[in-house]
């Protein structure tokens, strides 16, 4: 319905959590909702030009399927952390699962308004140059400007 | 059924389908009609429930050759 707005605080860097903001805003984008993400802590991840650095970690997440079953120690041990991502990344393009940049390439082409909390921008001394192009800086109260006129506002 | 152009989303998964729909349909004229073909279960709902949000008119739904196969006329 036109003229409906969405609001996502996105949290989370590791690449399971990275997709849900992603996915939601990509399609409220395409129903012609007006949508903007605000990227706090580890969700500014998302926004860095480089999104190789973002993995899924077998460990403390006993709810990931895996291909044989795999002792706490041994996904501890060094390499286990990348050769899960490897193997996650692959199985979602076997599945046809977009990748993160095209979805977020999906979400600024139907401007989606992305804004990096200035906060932790620089709790974690990240550089502008760290991130995409064409973001907003900005802190909370300029999220619940737009947030208190949303329909639907969520916190991933 | 005749259509003005085609989209081919087999092998996609969701959001992909709905996304790039609306993508395809952005060129259209309104009036005209688009084919899509999908392999994802799920976007016999969500293409609905685009349709229902956009007021483009879902033609049919129907499953061809194990595909589903939708005709979205733009409104």
């Amino acid at each position: 319905m036109a003229g409906k707005k969405m609001a996502i605080i996105a949290t989370k860097g590791a690449l399971d959590m990275a997709y849900p903001p992603l996915i939601l805003a990509s399609t409220a984008a395409a129903l012609g909702w007006e949508v903007q993400v605000f990227f706090t802590f580890y969700g500014l991840q998302l926004l860095r030009k480089d999104l190789s650095g973002i993995k899924i970690s077998p460990l403390a997440n006993p709810a990931m399927p895996m291909p044989v079953p795999m002792p706490v120690v041994v996904q501890m041990l060094p390499g286990m952390e990348s050769m899960a991502t490897m193997m996650m990344k692959a199985k979602m393009k076997k599945k046809g699962v977009a990748s993160l940049e095209e979805l977020r390439s999906i979400c600024i082409e139907s401007d989606v308004k992305f804004i990096a909390c200035q906060m932790t921008v620089d709790l974690f001394e990240f550089q502008k140059h760290d991130f995409i192009d064409g973001i907003e800086y900005g802190g909370a109260a300029m999220f619940m400007k737009f947030a208190g006129e949303t329909d639907v506002c969520l916190f991933i | 059924m005749n259509f003005d152009k085609e989209f081919d989303a087999s092998g996609l998964a969701c959001p992909l389908p709905i996304v790039k729909t609306k993508k395809s349909l952005a060129d259209m004229a309104s009036g005209q009609v688009l084919r899509v073909v999908a392999t994802d279960p799920g976007s016999v709902c969500d293409m609905q429930a685009f349709a229902e949000q956009t007021g483009h008119t879902l033609l049919s739904s129907s499953t061809e050759n194990s595909k589903y196969v939708f005709f979205l006329k733009k409104a």
